[in-house]
């Protein structure tokens, strides 16, 4: 694979040792955001304690690090492997439906006419307004949280594939089928390598829409999973407990993101150009 | 005769449902190895011409024929380059260069060696495992050109291939595309709208006005070759260029 020119300078780079004052100089971001992290923290905290804040209105950093603590020796490992695995096998589920129909439907003008309407109509559903049906549909256990998420997970797909495939250039098109390229050679050489940016925004957003998908699918009946743990902790006035599940959630979201986002930038490395900065920009 | 175009005429239908004649009773042909440039503003119909033997576009009616046989699609033998280079972003010069021999499932490493040929014609030889958003514009071009030569074509078409690089750049191409069709000996038909490129480059120029888009006249240049760029300063290539642009003078619409 190839590296950017940026990878390779900073690599060279790195070979140096570079001093304190450097470091802060070429990244001034990382002292900022840690100075930002722990003024909001300490502030929080001393809010708290300060005025009395009651913890079942909102607990203290530190309570909720240690709630976050035990519950990482306890049961949210059980509960994130359950919300986890909703969340990617929904995903998976519903970007390869996406992404299939989205390049039938990219090909086909008369399947566009007839189908797309119907997605469209679909897509205008909340799908939490449905979550409660398929919960009856599929029951309570994992298979209805992964159908929730597929149908969140889905349309991001179909939308971004139908777009990628229509964006080769039609001078591209043209110069392929010149030299005598079929409609298929067309797709699997020009238009599908030209559809993928578009397509990883598609994951990028579902990817993240998948693990509300799975959170909602749980708040409407689970056994098991950090949303039913949510609402666990919720009744029991545990709020250090349901802010702990917070963090992990987004840790899980973020964790998820970034993933997405290092294939991407693997998969689609020749759109990489963004390294370039005007001077005094 | 390799190419041989009667009668031709396209008509355009459009939104409205009037119909443009686009091209109107073309005749030429064009001799083996010979190269032939078609000059004119835009309008004329020169890139549907192109597009016509490139067989990406039908006709209306007339005859087009290449070694006797009629163009009614894409062929093999032709080899085609645009304005913009068009090289796929994901695959290096070397794979865009190879991409008509994968189309037309060719055997990969006979052409490989091809390939690596022309790159090394055009100056590339060292870029060949580079990215196109690594080249310049010119250099991209360049690879376009061994791309359009790489599968042996009996035909290679251009359409301004230079029409977007600056001025310097573009005659360093003509000089370099002279030398690639003396050593390649390929024919080789070229759009332009540049009256002194057209010159430059042709052994025959066709001079073509728009509404509808035809033939004015074909000139054949006589200018000696190889042609040092110095040419264009001479008495004998400003005849040609003042009888060309006699064609242009109430339109306007052409370079120098």
């Amino acid at each position: 694979m190839r590296r950017s020119t940026s990878e390779e300078h900073e690599l060279l780079e790195s070979g140096r040792p570079r001093t304190l004052g450097q470091t802060l100089r070429e990244k001034p971001e990382i002292p900022l955001a840690i100075l930002l992290f722990v003024s909001l923290v300490g502030g929080w905290e001393a809010a708290v304690r300060l005025f009395e804040i009651p913890k079942i209105v909102l607990p203290a950093p530190s309570a909720v690090g240690a709630a976050l603590w035990k519950g990482m020796t306890g049961d949210f490992l059980m509960h994130f492997g359950v919300t986890f695995y909703e969340t990617i096998a929904g995903f998976v589920l519903g970007s390869v439906t996406g992404l299939v129909l989205g390049a039938l439907i990219s090909q086909f003008r008369l399947l566009e006419r007839t189908l797309y309407p119907y997605i469209v109509a679909f897509q205008t559903l909340p799908k939490v307004a449905i979550a409660p049906i398929i919960v009856i549909w599929f029951g309570y256990g994992v298979t209805s949280k992964i159908v929730i998420t597929a149908t969140i997970a889905f349309f991001p797909l179909l939308a971004n594939t139908i777009v990628g495939l229509r964006s080769a250039p039609a001078e591209q098109i043209e110069l392929m089928v010149a030299f005598t390229a079929s409609r298929w050679q067309v797709f699997r050489l020009a238009r599908l390598p030209q559809a993928l940016p578009y397509i990883f925004v598609g994951l990028d957003v579902a990817i993240v829409l998948s693990v509300i998908g799975a959170i909602v699918g749980e708040f409407v009946g689970a056994q098991a999973g950090l949303g039913y743990l949510i609402l666990q902790k919720n009744f029991n006035m545990d709020m250090a407990g349901v802010f702990a599940i917070l963090i992990v959630l987004s840790a899980m979201g973020i964790g998820l993101h970034l993933l997405v986002n290092a294939i991407q930038r693997r998969v689609v490395f020749w759109m990489d150009g963004s390294s370039d900065r005007v001077m005094g920009a | 005769m390799l190419i041989d175009v009667s009668g031709l005429n396209k008509v355009y239908r459009t939104r409205e449902g009037a119909d443009i004649n686009a091209l109107s009773n073309v005749n030429f042909s064009i001799g083996e190895g010979e190269f032939v440039t078609v000059v004119g503003p835009s309008g004329c119909g020169k890139s549907t011409l192109l597009k016509i033997l490139a067989g990406t576009l039908r006709r209306t009616s007339g005859q087009v024929t290449m070694r006797g046989a009629p163009i009614d699609g894409p062929s093999r033998d032709v080899g085609v380059v645009f304005q913009a280079p068009v090289l796929l972003p994901w695959r290096t010069v070397l794979e865009n260069v190879m991409l008509p021999i994968e189309i037309q499932k060719r055997d990969r490493l006979q052409y490989t060696a091809k390939a690596r040929g022309f790159l090394k014609l055009v100056g590339l030889e060292a870029f060949e495992g580079k990215y196109p958003n690594e080249l310049s514009g010119g250099m991209q071009q360049r690879v376009g050109i061994s791309r359009a030569l790489v599968h042996d074509p009996a035909l290679l078409l251009m359409d301004e291939p230079f029409g977007a690089l600056d001025a310097m750049t573009r005659e360093s191409m003509n000089l370099e595309l002279l030398r690639i069709w003396n050593e390649s000996r390929k024919t080789v038909l070229l759009v332009t709208h540049s009256i002194p490129e057209a010159v430059y480059l042709a052994d025959r120029v066709i001079v073509m006005s728009p509404r509808p888009g035809r033939i004015s006249e074909i000139l054949k240049i006589d200018l000696p070759r190889p042609r040092p760029l110095a040419i264009i300063n001479s008495e004998a290539f400003g005849r040609h260029v003042v009888a060309i642009r006699r064609h242009f003078q109430s339109l306007g619409a052409l370079d120098a």
